[in-house]
């Protein structure tokens, strides 16, 4: 073997051994698992019925400490997201309380209006922290803004699988992660244990309760239905044009394949000349 | 230019025209007629690449520049509404963001092409240092984009380069302070990056311009390292390298319109999702990934000064490696021991690469150490002996020869 | 990229007219250039003398017009042709997202929705503003007086003549809405001024009357209406 291949032989399997065998991250994190989800995938789409339900879990609960102030509630009848029609949308609104100034200039509250974004649980952030210690984050670009390490070389597959979803798998898991702190396990006050939060010591009390919230559309009112559905729901807050990009990228790369073929037989024609 | 030209406009309009400002004689000359070498691979596709990589950043960032507000309070929130409310908002954001993201992969491609090849070797060591330039340039760009967006890893990445400048001895506090424009990172910051991050490609441009004159001067290199001999080893530049490049940039279209249309955050760190907290700090500080073999040099060194200067000397010394490199033999094809030396090189890159990614503890701090020596020893080392001491293969006799063998 | 493309298709049209290829002399003024060459003049091409012609001389190639076949030409350039198409499909296309960007984006169409405001606190012979779509919306309480005066007026005579009739809606003529920007350069007239007992526009003097139609200045024409509608006898929506 020249010097070359051993040396990169060395290497690669110094490498490969770190990587796999070495913990990954500073906190310890355990991966939540892949759940199947209809927007995944090249060709993936919201389903409307579940981006409704979790509308209704978002806005029940945890909308009591959360902001999601980047959405408002004309996205709602947007293309590609839950479906409400405009009337629908105008109602929700209607029932949302906005701060707002009068004509004397006092604060004063109303009713929502579609173009509204959607209201903030707390005046400020201050007393936002006031609860729990620490704020609640807001929603808006939550499921974009949570992931969990994959490792090498589980990353390069997910280059060709397309795997986005990790922000919504996470937010599922955690959900469903609160459990008893395993024995030796210090958990401060106040704190509560979480099987998927990195370090395990969430400040959030567990959300979700089962039948919690009434679904009018007869699917299951458990925690695990629960958590899919706001999942769902959070990651259309955070991507609502994920199937017109899909849509158009399927037609993108449909369009550049059959360029660059012409492309191709074009050079071999012009290159013939002088091969 | 006087009088001659190669160039016969066909209407007495551009006749006309040609004889005040004989663009098209220019054009035609520079990209019509220019003689090329007949044997360019793939690889001399990545400059013509870059050149409308460039276009499509300066693009799509002057219509992004249209909706976004440098402005600490208000700079995420509109990101978000180009994301949500902009018609194609969220399409020209991750053409732009993905965009930089295959601009680097690109360049790096183009380096290592010149690297293998021997491109900087004589005459064209000026091409090379101002495509060193060039780099410098994109790095600060990048950098100061990715701040603009103004979450945590915008944020807490500004802070930690800008700090790497309080290393210096002396006068380093008070050039953090003048970065800053206050006393941590801040509107001001923001501001200022925003006004360089849109000045800065157009310097790029300028720049690129000069690049590509000087290569003209010289012709490019090909894959032999041979000089052009006869008019046989050439093509002209249209159409052979036009259709050629064309067919090569409509695959590199279809790698960025994966990115762009299916895993547009594949590239990107969750964190930058989180708006920026100057009070709480992100568990993992991670520049993005074409930063990534810089960050491993410089937290492989202990010393936090000589750690800034091994970041910024790792830049550096790309200048010199046309002095550094004292073979007479240009292009790795015909040198068996630099060829080895070249890979090992590039497989420290990736490896510092990933190796950035990492926490500094352990084993990671140990193997940044060993491919950041074999980075530096490959240049301060590596080159200079082996240019003596190497035993290269025959070179063919021209390049037609070594495309079409010795009938020729 | 397209340029290049573009380019390209000129460069294999422009073969046959031998317009650019002739061999230059160098140019002393751009010295810094290298000079462009010929390309494999005299090679033979392995397709044989039809794709050949391409590369003989000018003087040449006339002479050997009849040894391509013209399938070999037809089927050269449709490929040619049909690149060029996609390519330039693909360029049109590309334009298109960045020309969209400029218009409205959704949250400015949604500010722009309907409004509605309530008569009720407006009282007999007042003038409120208010803002839809970032323009200011005159509407004017229109007293018996102020009615009488807007539809005895000789509507032949105004410089821009209609009728009040027109301008306000059927059975309710004592509300008057009105865009409150002077047709001449776009200031905001003021209320109740003028002779005309309407409004006055301070920046070049024209005089609207009580229906808002010019009567003396440079504006050419009477205040525009928004879309309006009533709701009710004491809510009208705008937009």
């Amino acid at each position: 073997m020249t010097i070359m291949k051993r040396t990169v032989l060395a290497f690669t399997i110094a490498g490969a051994v770190a990587a796999l065998v070495l913990p990954a991250a500073a906190e310890e994190q355990v991966a939540p698992p892949k759940l199947k989800w209809s927007f995944a995938g090249p060709f993936g789409k919201y389903d409307e019925a579940q981006l409704q339900r979790g509308f209704k879990v978002y806005k029940e609960v945890c909308a009591v400490c959360h902001s999601m102030s980047m959405v408002s509630f004309r996205n709602l009848a947007e293309p590609g997201g839950p479906g409400f029609s405009e009337a629908q949308v105008a109602a929700v609104a209607a029932e949302a309380k906005i701060q707002d100034l009068d004509d004397k200039g006092a604060p004063t509250e109303r009713s929502g209006r579609p173009a509204d974004y959607f209201p903030s649980p707390f005046p400020n952030e201050l007393a936002a922290k006031a609860v729990h210690g620490v704020a609640p984050p807001d929603m808006s670009t939550l499921a974009k803004a949570r992931t969990y390490q994959r490792g090498f070389p589980w990353f390069v597959f997910d280059m060709f699988t397309q795997y986005q979803e990790q922000g919504p798998d996470y937010i599922a898991a955690l959900l469903k992660g609160y459990e008893e702190p395993p024995k030796g396990f210090q958990l401060p006050p106040n704190g509560h244990y979480n099987k998927y939060f990195p370090g395990h010591n969430i400040a959030m009390p567990k959300p979700l309760q089962e039948g919690q919230v009434t679904y009018d559309d007869g699917a299951a009112q458990t925690v695990d239905q629960y958590s899919k559905d706001v999942a769902a729901f959070l990651m259309w807050a955070a991507e609502p044009h994920l199937v017109q990009r899909k849509r158009l990228g399927f037609q993108v790369m449909i369009f550049l394949i059959v360029l660059a073929g012409l492309m191709y037989f074009t050079k071999k024609k012009v290159w013939s000349a002088v091969h | 230019m006087s009088g001659h030209s190669t160039y016969q406009p066909q209407n007495k309009f551009l006749q006309w025209f040609e004889k005040r400002l004989p663009v098209g004689g220019l054009i035609h000359s520079s990209f019509v007629a220019y003689p090329t070498p007949r044997n360019l691979n793939y690889l001399w596709t990545f400059g013509g690449i870059l050149a409308f990589m460039l276009g499509v950043q300066i693009i799509t960032g002057i219509v992004l520049a249209m909706h976004y507000t440098p402005h600490v309070d208000l700079a995420f929130k509109s990101v978000e509404a180009i994301m949500r409310d902009v018609n194609f908002g969220w399409l020209l954001r991750y053409l732009h963001a993905n965009g930089a993201a295959m601009f680097f992969l690109a360049v790096y491609v183009h380096m290592f092409r010149g690297i293998y090849y021997g491109s900087y070797k004589e005459p064209r060591e000026v091409l090379w240092i101002l495509g060193v330039i060039i780099y410098l340039l994109m790095m600060a760009t990048g950098f100061m984009g990715y701040v603009l967006v103004w979450g945590q890893m915008s944020f807490w990445a500004a802070t930690v380069i800008t700090n790497l400048f309080s290393a210096i001895p002396g006068v380093g506090d008070a050039i953090v302070t003048w970065l800053w424009g206050g006393y941590a990172v801040g509107n001001p910051t923001l501001n200022r990056f925003y006004s360089l991050h849109y000045l800065l490609p157009f310097v790029i441009a300028g720049v690129v311009v000069l690049h590509i004159w000087a290569l003209h001067v010289a012709g490019q290199n090909n894959p032999t390292g041979i000089d052009i001999k006869a008019d046989k080893d050439t093509v002209a530049f249209t159409p052979y390298a036009t259709v050629k490049d064309g067919f090569f940039m409509a695959v590199f279209c279809i790698l960025y319109a994966w990115f762009v249309f299916y895993i547009p955050n594949f590239l990107g760190h969750a964190d930058n999702y989180i708006p920026a907290n100057p009070a709480v700090t992100p568990a993992e500080i991670v520049p993005e990934w074409y930063y990534l073999p810089f960050y491993a040099i410089l937290r492989s060194i202990p010393d936090k000064l000589m750690g800034v200067i091994a970041l910024f000397a790792s830049i550096v010394v790309l200048a010199f490696i046309p002095w550094l490199d004292t073979s007479r033999v240009r292009s790795a094809r015909y040198r068996p021991l630099f060829k080895q030396f070249f890979w090992l090189w590039v497989i420290a890159c990736i490896g510092l690469g990933w190796l950035g990614s990492k926490q500094p503890e352990g084993i990671y701090v140990i193997l940044s150490r060993i491919f950041t020596a074999y980075y530096f020893a490959f240049f301060l080392i590596v080159m200079p002996l082996l240019g003596i001491f190497e035993k290269t293969k025959p070179l063919p006799n021209s390049i037609s020869e070594s495309v079409l063998g010795a009938k020729a | 990229m397209r340029l290049i493309l573009a380019g390209a298709i000129a460069g294999l049209r422009s073969y046959g007219k031998g317009a650019n290829r002739t061999p230059p002399t160098r140019c002393p003024a751009f010295s810094g250039l290298p000079q462009p060459v010929r390309p494999a003049a005299r090679r033979t091409s392995v397709l044989g003398s039809s794709l050949g012609r391409m590369n003989k001389p000018p003087e040449e190639r006339a002479l050997d017009v009849t040894t391509v076949s013209s399938a070999e030409h037809t089927r050269r350039d449709f490929l040619y042709i049909a690149t060029g198409a996609v390519g330039a499909v693909g360029a049109a296309a590309t334009l298109v997202p960045l020309i969209a960007q400029m218009n409205p984006d959704a949250s400015t169409i949604a500010a722009g929705a309907p409004i509605e405001v309530d008569l009720a606190p407006i009282s007999d012979g007042q003038i409120i503003k208010v803002f839809w779509r970032s323009k200011p919306i005159f509407i004017f309480h229109r007293t018996k007086k102020d009615i009488e005066e807007a539809q005895k007026v000789n509507v032949a005579s105004l410089p821009d003549p209609e009728a009040d009739s027109a301008r306000v809606k059927q059975g309710h003529d004592q509300w008057l809405v009105l865009i409150g920007i002077c047709t001449h350069l776009g200031c905001i007239p003021l209320a109740h001024q003028g002779e005309y007992d309407g409004w006055f526009c301070p920046c070049h003097g024209s005089q609207y009357d009580t229906s808002g139609r010019i009567r003396k200045g440079p504006a050419p024409k009477n205040l525009p209406l928004p879309p309006y509608k009533f709701v009710s006898d004491t809510k009208i929506q705008i937009g």
